[in-house]
C-alpha cells in the first residue's frame, strides 16, 4: 500500500536517509524504530510531506506523492507535542480535518460526536486543549488524526511526553483502536520495548539505513546484525571468529574463552576464518552456584562481578575468565528471592549452543 | 494538609498578594488617581483672572461661601464642536490604528519567521527612529510634506499628466495620519511580534497536514493566534493617537487639528484651566474605557482560549 523505494535524504553533509526501500501493507500496524538522528522521523516527514527526498519515490496505492503538498496527501500525522489548536475547542479541533474536506455541518457533528466515542471522551467537547491531561490531549490528537479516516495515519512518538504507567494504558488502546478502524499506522519510536509491544512488523534504523524489517519476536530472537541485537532488548555481544563450519553447528573461538559450539544461523554463512559476533539473551543463560552442563551446553565458571535488583528481575553481570562480561537474568518469582548471590560470590553459568545467535 | 496549615498558607498567600500589589497601587495612586481627581475637582471650579484657577471659596460676613460651577461641563455639551472634534480624533486614532495593523502584521510576521541571528537586527531596524527626537523627526516630516518637497513634486508631476490640479499634502489630515503612523508603527510590531514569535510552528504544520492550505493555515491559527498581540499593540497605538497634539500643531493646519489641541490650547493659550480639565477627563474617561475592553480580550484567558 505504501512503497517506499531508494529514498534518500541529505542535508548538507550529513547523510539522514540513504537509500531506503520499504513495504507497508494495507492495515498493517508498522513501527519505525531507531536511536535519535537515525532517520526515522525525517522518512515520516518525507511521507507526511513536509519534506521532500532528493532521490527515491514514495508510492501510496501505486500513485506517487511527490507532488502532493501535505494538504494535499491522504496522511495525517499525530504530532509528538499533540500540536492541538489552542484557541479551538476539542470538537473545534476534531472537526477541523472535516471542515477543511468541505463536509457538512450535520455530518461534521456525527463524525466529531463518533470519534469522541471511539476515544472515551465524549463529555470532553467543549473543552479547551489547555484544560485536558497529557492522555486526554494525546487521545483528542489521535481522534483529529483519525476522524477523516486517512489512508495512513503516521504517529510521531506519541506517547514519549506520558509518564509509564499512562503509556501503557495508551498502548493497549492504540492497539485497539487501529484494530478497531483498520487503517495503517505507521508509527515512529525509539522506545524498543514500545515498537515490541504495538507493532506488527518493526523497521529498525541505524544511521539513515535499515538495518533490519521482521515482526517483533524475529527481531528479537533473530537479529540480522550487531546494531539490532543490541538496541531490541537486553543482549550479550561477544566478538568471535569462526573456527570451523559444519551441517548443525559452528565452531567459534571468544576472545578469552576459548573455543564453544553455536547453531548456524540459517540467514548468514559463515566461513571458517570470518569475524562474528555471538548474541546471547540475558534470560537465556542459565545462572547457579553449581551446574552440571548436558550435551549440548556451554558452562563457564565466574564470580558476580555487579548486579541491578530491577524488582521482576535481577541482572547479575558475571566476571569470566580473562575480565570477560556476561549479563544473566534470574526471575525473583520465589517471595523474598531476591539476593541469590552477592558481589563476588562464585557463580556458574551455562547456555544451549542454540540459545546464541550467530550474526556478522 | 490540616486545615490549619491550610488556612495559614492561604493567608500568606494573600498576604503577599497585597505586598506585590502595592508598589503599581502606590504609583496609580500617586500619578493617575490623585491627579485625576484634582483635574476632576478644577472642572467645577472658575479660571483665575491671568489662567491658573480662582479660588474655589470666600469668606464674606455671611461666612464661607463656595464658588463652584457646572458651567464647564455645560459648555461642553452645548456646543457642537468640541464632541465633533472628540469624535473626529476617535476616527484619526481608529484609522491610525488599522492602517498600523494592516502594516505591522508583515512586519512582525517577517521578523518572527526570520532566521533567529536576523531577528535582533530587524527589531534593531524598527526601533532605530526612536535614536533621534520626535520633534526632529516630525520636521523631517514637514520638509517631504512641504510643496518643494521630493514626494509633493513627483506626486504632482504624475497627477498634472493627466491633467489634474497640483495637491499639497502639507497642513491636511492625510499629513496628520501618515504621521501617526509612523510615529506609532513600532509600538504595534514589537507586541505583535512578541506574540507571534512565541507561536508553536508544529501548529502550522498541524493544520496543513489535516488539510489547511496558506491561507487557511493563516486565517484559522495564526490570526486568531495573534489577536492579544494585536490588541496590546492596538492600545498602545490608539491611546497615543487620541490625546497627541505634536503632530496636529506641525502638520495639520486647520484641517488635521484634533482634541489633544483643544486641550493644550485651553491650558496654553485660553488659560482656561477648568475647561481643559473637562476635556482631559472626558478623553481620559474613553481612554480607561477602551483599556479595560482591550485587556479582557487580550487577558491570558484571552490568549489561551483565543475567544471567550
Amino acid at each position: 500500500m505504501l512503497e517506499i523505494i531508494d529514498v534518500s535524504r541529505r542535508f548538507g553533509d550529513f547523510v539522514a536517509l540513504d537509500k531506503v526501500s520499504l513495504h507497508i501493507e494495507a492495515g498493517e500496524f508498522f513501527t519505525l524504530l531507531g536511536p535519535s538522528g537515525c532517520g526515522k522521523t525525517t522518512l515520516l516527514r518525507l511521507i507526511a510531506g513536509f519534506d521532500q527526498a532528493d532521490n527515491g519515490e514514495i508510492l501510496l496505492d501505486g500513485k506517487s506523492l511527490t507532488a502532493l503538498t501535505p494538504e494535499q496527501r491522504p496522511v495525517h500525522t499525530v504530532f509528538q507535542s499533540y500540536a492541538l489548536f489552542p484557541h479551538m475547542t476539542v470538537a473545534e479541533n476534531i472537526a477541523f480535518p472535516l471542515r477543511m474536506a468541505k463536509k457538512a455541518k450535520p455530518v461534521i457533528d456525527a463524525m466529531v460526536r463518533e470519534i469522541l466515542e471511539d476515544v472515551r471522551l465524549p463529555d470532553k467537547a467543549n473543552h479547551y486543549p489547555d484544560e485536558l491531561s497529557g492522555g486526554q490531549k494525546q487521545r483528542i490528537a489521535i481522534a483529529r488524526a483519525l476522524v477523516n479516516r486517512p489512508r495512513l495515519l503516521l504517529l510521531d512518538e506519541p506517547l514519549s511526553a506520558l509518564d509509564a504507567k499512562l503509556r501503557e494504558q495508551m498502548q493497549i488502546e492504540l492497539i485497539n483502536l487501529q484494530k478497531e478502524i483498520g487503517i495503517t499506522f505507521v508509527y515512529v519510536t525509539h522506545d524498543q520495548g514500545e515498537a515490541l509491544a504495538l507493532s506488527h512488523r518493526i523497521a529498525v534504523m541505524n544511521k539513515g539505513e535499515i538495518s533490519q524489517i521482521d515482526e517483533p519476536s524475529v527481531l528479537y530472537s533473530c537479529p540480522d546484525n550487531r546494531f539490532v541485537a543490541d538496541f531490541i532488548g537486553q543482549c550479550n555481544l561477544l566478538d568471535a571468529t569462526v573456527v570451523a563450519t559444519g551441517e548443525k553447528n559452528l565452531r567459534i573461538a571468544i576472545k578469552g574463552l576459548g573455543e564453544l559450539d553455536v547453531c548456524t544461523n540459517p540467514e548468514i554463512e559463515f566461513l571458517a576464518g570470518d569475524n562474528c559476533a555471538l548474541t546471547l539473551r540475558p534470560e537465556k543463560i542459565r545462572l547457579a552456584a553449581q551446574l552440571v552442563a548436558d550435551d549440548n551446553e556451554v558452562l563457564f565458571s565466574g564470580q558476580v562481578h555487579d548486579m541491578l535488583y530491577l524488582g521482576d528481575v535481577t541482572v547479575y553481570i558475571i566476571e569470566l575468565a580473562n575480565g570477560v562480561l556476561i549479563e544473566a537474568m534470574l526471575a525473583n518469582d520465589a517471595p523474598g528471592r531476591t539476593r541469590l548471590f552477592d558481589t563476588g560470590d562464585a557463580v556458574q553459568i551455562a547456555w544451549r549452543t542454540d540459545a546464541g545467535h550467530l550474526v556478522r | 494538609m490540616s486545615t490549619f496549615f491550610t488556612a495559614a498558607l492561604n493567608r500568606a498567600e494573600r498576604l503577599s498578594r497585597i505586598l506585590l500589589s502595592l508598589p503599581p497601587g502606590l504609583y496609580l495612586l500617586l500619578f493617575f488617581a490623585v491627579p485625576s481627581l484634582m483635574m476632576l475637582f478644577a472642572s467645577f471650579r472658575f479660571s483665575g483672572e491671568y489662567g491658573g484657577l480662582a479660588p474655589w471659596y470666600y469668606i464674606d460676613d455671611g461666612g464661607i461661601t463656595l464658588d463652584l460651577t457646572l458651567e464647564n461641563w455645560q459648555r461642553l455639551f452645548e456646543t457642537d464642536i468640541y464632541l465633533s472634534l472628540l469624535i473626529k480624533s476617535l476616527a484619526y486614532a481608529l484609522v491610525t490604528t488599522l492602517i498600523c495593523v494592516l502594516m505591522a502584521y508583515p512586519i512582525a510576521l517577517m521578523i518572527a519567521r526570520s532566521q533567529k541571528r536576523y531577528r535582533d537586527l530587524l527589531l534593531l531596524l524598527v526601533i532605530l527612529p526612536f535614536w533621534s527626537n520626535f520633534l526632529v523627526r516630525i520636521y523631517a516630516w514637514m520638509i517631504i510634506f512641504s510643496p518643494q518637497g521630493a514626494l509633493t513634486a513627483a506626486l504632482n508631476a504624475v497627477t498634472s499628466s493627466f491633467g489634474l490640479e497640483p495637491i499639497s499634502l502639507m497642513f491636511s489630515s492625510t499629513a496628520v495620519i501618515v504621521c501617526l503612523v509612523y510615529v506609532h508603527l513600532p509600538f504595534m510590531i514589537l507586541p505583535l511580534y512578541a506574540n507571534l514569535e512565541k507561536h508553536d510552528h508544529r501548529l502550522l504544520d498541524a493544520a496543513q497536514d489535516l488539510g489547511a492550505n496558506r491561507f487557511q493555515c493563516f486565517w484559522l491559527i495564526t490570526w486568531p493566534l495573534s489577536l492579544p498581540g494585536i490588541y496590546a499593540g492596538a492600545v498602545l497605538v490608539f491611546i497615543p493617537s487620541l490625546g497627541i497634539f505634536a503632530i496636529p500643531d506641525l502638520l495639520g493646519g486647520t484641517d488635521g487639528i484634533m482634541i489633544g489641541n483643544v486641550i493644550k490650547q485651553q491650558f496654553v493659550e485660553s488659560r482656561d484651566w477648568p475647561f481643559g480639565s473637562v476635556l482631559s477627563l472626558v478623553l481620559t474617561a474613553i481612554t480607561l474605557v477602551l483599556v479595560l475592553v482591550a485587556a479582557k480580550l487580550g487577558s491570558p484567558a484571552g490568549e489561551n482560549n483565543g475567544k471567550k
